[in-house]
């Protein structure tokens, strides 16, 4: 794997981005109680002692969310340790029940690994530091006043979410461009997805906070893909918090990016601080202007005796991930680049079009799989997981295509649009709207009543009018209901006509 | 109303079971649903659980009736029952002295008679403490035999919640009904599953090896020792052995105890914000200085106290030299036991060092009073059982004597004490 050099001159600015994404781990219960994690109806309806943090409560861990976060140290080739403890985070804010967070410190469940992404159609290796499994705290909603917690009038506190498993995957400062993040963030949560631990779809699943420096050129040796950590060091950096998508990340990141750029060539210095990404805005907004160390005092959580996990990495296998799958839909069904990505961003995609395409043609399925359905299903605003117990019925579809029972005009634009928008199955649509492919008499039998019924434009035909021969078509295939092939037709009139 | 209580209110358990028709007194910092549950504070003198404790789950299924809620020391911080919100507890067996802590309460309701038995929590010696000062029997389980579920936790990696009773078979019922595994406590283990404490206490000591570590008898005073000696004596006069042994480490447990034991405790008291429940202060300003406010009013000068001790002790820069270090000690004060208890089967000291302060005596003297618990702290540093039980008295104040044993060696030590009440 070679990196490709970051081209620079002697005075430009080189961007360095690390980051920290927190994603939620999809378990059915939070991590230290037997509270549902599903989003709730009421504001503190998925509470219990523990999550409440009431005197005496305990947690107990949810060895779920330990499996999850095996999984994705495999699929990051980290180092999992023999076994994984907690910590406590100790620090004051009320959405946090117990003042303290309960998190891993110096023995995190995954360290070392990395992600390899393409960016602009280049290969790159970005160095994962380490993931830790941690509790969300609750959220808060300021009311009235400034509406931030030291002005509103009051704060409501809502502990739903407080508990809920969450991994924090932190970086090696290896990004040096906003692109690359958001490339980075799209592969990762491919990689999550395709583990079965993560669903983009869910409110506040995603969480980035990103810290964002520029190296004057002048400071690096050689490739500024290695920049030293004293460059590294020297330079003020700026934290930007409150991204929740890939694209905001960029934008945050761009719109920092040229905001230190701009301040640094007039002069000015770059506060090391703390910046909030302001989404309607579009602009980040300084947080806190002194950025004080904080102190988190951290110890082990006593109530959570070590939990061995080495043998984990054996017995939990993984399924193969997107990367991997893209290469192989290449060769193996000699699929385009983009067709191939397009069918393996998500899991269930994929395992639907192999499934389609190990009986039917290839290509017939990456067109009925990424274009027809996937298309349909984008337009209603849906995905395939909606309708995950429809895609036998899917299936059966495009192979009455396949079997070229139907057209593939009226499979979509009939079939495919009635089962999304009325539910029926295909075999009803067909016999219903009576699509099944005429027989050849009854065609020429149409095409022959159509010339005797057009006689003007028969003769226009004949004098060339290309305009004419597609009335005839139409008529035709009024007669036989759409269910004849417009191509077919069109042969049909010609040698008709033409003699 | 009995000054052992905090809150006296009646909580009947089943018709049936192996406790029916024994009246039960539980400290109050073990969770009782419906029923307040103050930990001795201002902070939570309002606070009443929606849930009960797993050991208030099986007193109630074993037939118990719970009588009251016993006063302590606020959050357990203290060896006299006098840091208490409610106010101080007399010692019913030795009047204008108090009754030990920090599960005074429990031990002055048991040794009044006010309740059969008696449930406490032993985080440094707290309800060996007591139950010395009061003349009754109290046991400190191993860490893990009994699930702390429910109890408002002090110092979560010391604390075991622990049985009063007259008599050390008393105790023994009551522990096995609170003792065994329990999916919400983690921490807890299986061994006490299928127990049969009572079963043990036999009084039995014939061929008994009783270690007697000369570091818990230097600086304690005379009378005490001779009147464990005498205790010591009976033993062998009933066929057990005695021999010296040694637990150098020992001279660093009360500092290692102190500075684990604040050191959980500032953040197992965080909580206390005045959001969720409790005491919350009519404070103008910011969140943040409502929280202190919050914290200022409910919490007493003790707790204060260690939770500033503890806060500084797991500080940057203070971290390595305060609390890894007492880490360091915890672990050569475990390997010292399991030395000594390789040549002994159990081991015997005074459980406190001297007879119970005067009320009010020791109050202004915290050092004074953290030493005093130089005998029973090393025990909860080594997650060890240990059991008092009454040794006789000096000058008409009751002694204890304290048995420690192996991990999960309860059945041993009731053996072993049994033979003395
Ligand atoms: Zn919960």
């Amino acid at each position: 794997m070679t990196a490709r050099t970051v081209q620079r001159g002697e005075d430009d600015l080189v961007t360095v981005i690390g980051l920290e994404v927190h994603v939620q781990l999809e378990t059915a219960t939070k991590i230290f109680c037997g509270c549902p994690t599903e989003p709730a109806d009421e504001p503190n309806e998925n509470v219990c002692p523990v999550c409440l943090g009431l005197p005496g409560a305990l947690p107990v861990l949810n060895e779920g969310a330990v499996e999850s976060a095996v999984r994705i140290g495999k699929a990051i080739d980290a180092t999992i340790p023999e076994e994984t403890r907690f910590h406590r985070k100790n620090y004051y804010y009320p959405d946090l029940p117990k003042n303290f967070q309960i998190t891993q410190y110096d023995e995190p469940i995954c360290a070392d690994g990395e992600l390899e992404i393409t960016v602009e159609g280049d290969r790159r290796t970005v160095t994962i530091e380490r993931a830790h499994l941690e509790e969300d705290p609750g959220s808060l909603q300021h009311v009235g006043g400034g509406g931030g917690i030291d002005s509103a009038e009051y704060t409501l506190v809502d502990y739903n979410r407080a508990g809920v498993p969450l991994m924090e995957i932190v970086t090696a400062p290896d990004f040096r461009s906003p692109a690359e993040v958001r490339a980075f963030l799209a592969e990762l949560t491919e990689v999550l997805e395709y583990l079965g631990v993560f669903d983009a779809e869910r409110d506040g699943s995603l969480r980035v906070d990103a810290n964002l420096s520029m190296i004057p050129g002048e400071e690096i040796e050689g490739d500024a893909r290695e920049i030293g950590t004293d460059a590294l060091e020297a330079a003020n950096r700026t934290e930007v918090k409150n991204i929740s998508s890939h694209r905001g990340a960029e934008k945050a990141l761009a719109y920092e990016e040229t905001r230190q750029k701009n301040a640094i060539e007039r002069g000015r210095a770059i506060e090391q601080e703390t910046r909030h990404w302001d989404e309607s805005r579009g602009i980040t907004v300084s947080m806190r202007s002194k950025e004080e160390e904080k102190d988190y005092r951290y110890f082990e959580e006593a109530d959570l005796p070590p939990l061995r996990v080495a043998d984990w990495k054996e017995e939990i296998s993984i399924p193969e991930l997107p990367s991997a799958r893209r290469e192989r839909f290449q060769g193996e069904y000699g699929l385009s680049e983009e067709a191939a990505s397009k069918l393996t961003s998500r899991k269930e995609v994929a395992d639907f079009y192999e499934d389609v395409a190990r009986e039917y043609d290839p290509d017939l399925a990456a067109t009925w799989v990424a274009d027809e359905l996937l298309g349909e299903l984008n337009y209603r605003g849906t995905e395939i997981t909606a309708v995950e117990d429809r895609l036998a019925e899917v299936r059966r579809l495009i192979a009455l295509v396949a079997d070229e029972e139907i057209t593939a005009k009226n499979a979509k634009e009939v079939v495919l649009r009635g089962m999304l928008d009325d539910g029926d199955d295909p075999e009803t649509i067909v016999s219903r709207e009576d699509l099944g492919k005429t027989d050849e008499g009854e065609v020429q039998r149409a095409v022959e009543e159509a010339i005797e019924d057009n006689p003007e434009a028969v003769a226009d035909v004949e004098g060339g009018d290309d305009g004419a021969i597609n009335f005839l078509v139409g008529q035709v295939m009024g007669k036989t209901g759409g269910s004849a092939d417009p191509g077919e037709v069109n042969r049909l009139l010609r040698a008709e006509i033409e003699g | 109303m009995s000054d052992a209580f905090i809150t006296e209110e009646r909580i009947e358990g089943r018709d049936e079971g192996p406790l029916a028709g024994r009246t039960v007194a539980v400290k109050d910092n073990i969770s009782t649903a419906g029923v307040r549950t103050t930990c001795g504070s201002r902070m939570l003198a309002e606070y009443v659980p929606p849930y009960d404790a797993t050991v208030v789950s099986r007193l109630k299924e074993a037939g118990a009736t719970v009588v009251g809620k016993t006063n302590m020391d606020e959050f357990g911080m203290g060896s006299t029952t006098e840091t208490s919100h409610f106010g101080p507890t007399e010692n019913p067996v030795a009047p204008g002295r108090v009754p030990g802590g920090s599960s005074g309460g429990s031990a002055a309701a048991v040794a009044a008679g006010e309740a059969d038995l008696a449930l406490g929590s032993d985080t440094g010696g707290s309800v060996r403490c007591p139950a010395a000062f009061c003349g009754v029997v109290g046991i400190k389980p191993t860490y893990g035999l009994v699930s702390r579920y429910g109890l408002v936790a002090y110092a979560n990696s010391l604390e075991q919640i622990g049985p009063f009773g007259e008599t050390v078979a008393d105790a023994a019922a009551l522990l096995d009904v609170i003792a065994g595994s329990d999916d919400r406590d983690a921490t807890t283990r299986t061994e006490g599953d299928d127990s049969s404490y009572a079963d043990a206490a036999t009084g039995d000591v014939e061929g008994l090896t009783i270690g007697v570590p000369t570091e818990l008898f230097e600086g304690a005073d005379e009378g005490v020792v001779e009147t464990t000696r005498a205790a010591l004596g009976e033993l062998e006069d009933r066929g057990a052995e005695t021999r010296e042994v040694s637990l150098p480490s020992i001279e660093h447990a009360v500092e290692a105890y102190y500075v684990i034991a604040t050191s959980e405790a500032s953040s197992n008291l965080a909580r206390f914000d005045g959001v969720r429940y409790g005491h919350s202060a009519e404070a103008e300003g910011n969140w943040n200085e409502a929280f202190g406010r919050t914290r200022e009013e409910g919490f007493g000068e003790e707790v204060k106290r260690r939770i500033l001790l503890g806060t500084y002790a797991l500080s940057a820069g203070y971290h390595d030299k305060y609390y890894a270090k007492a880490q360091d000690a915890r672990a050569w004060v475990k390997q010292d036991f399991d030395s000594a208890l390789e040549e002994a089967d159990v081991l015997a000291s005074p459980t406190m060092p001297v007879p119970p302060f005067e009320l009010g005596e020791s109050l202004d003297d915290p050092l004074q009073m953290y030493l005093a618990d130089a005998n029973t702290v090393p025990v909860n540093l080594a997650d060890l059982p240990a059991i008092s039980v009454p040794a006789g008295e000096t000058d008409g104040l009751p002694v204890g004597l304290q048995l420690i044993g192996p991990a999960f060696g309860e059945r041993r030590l009731i053996r072993a004490a049994s033979a003395l009440a």
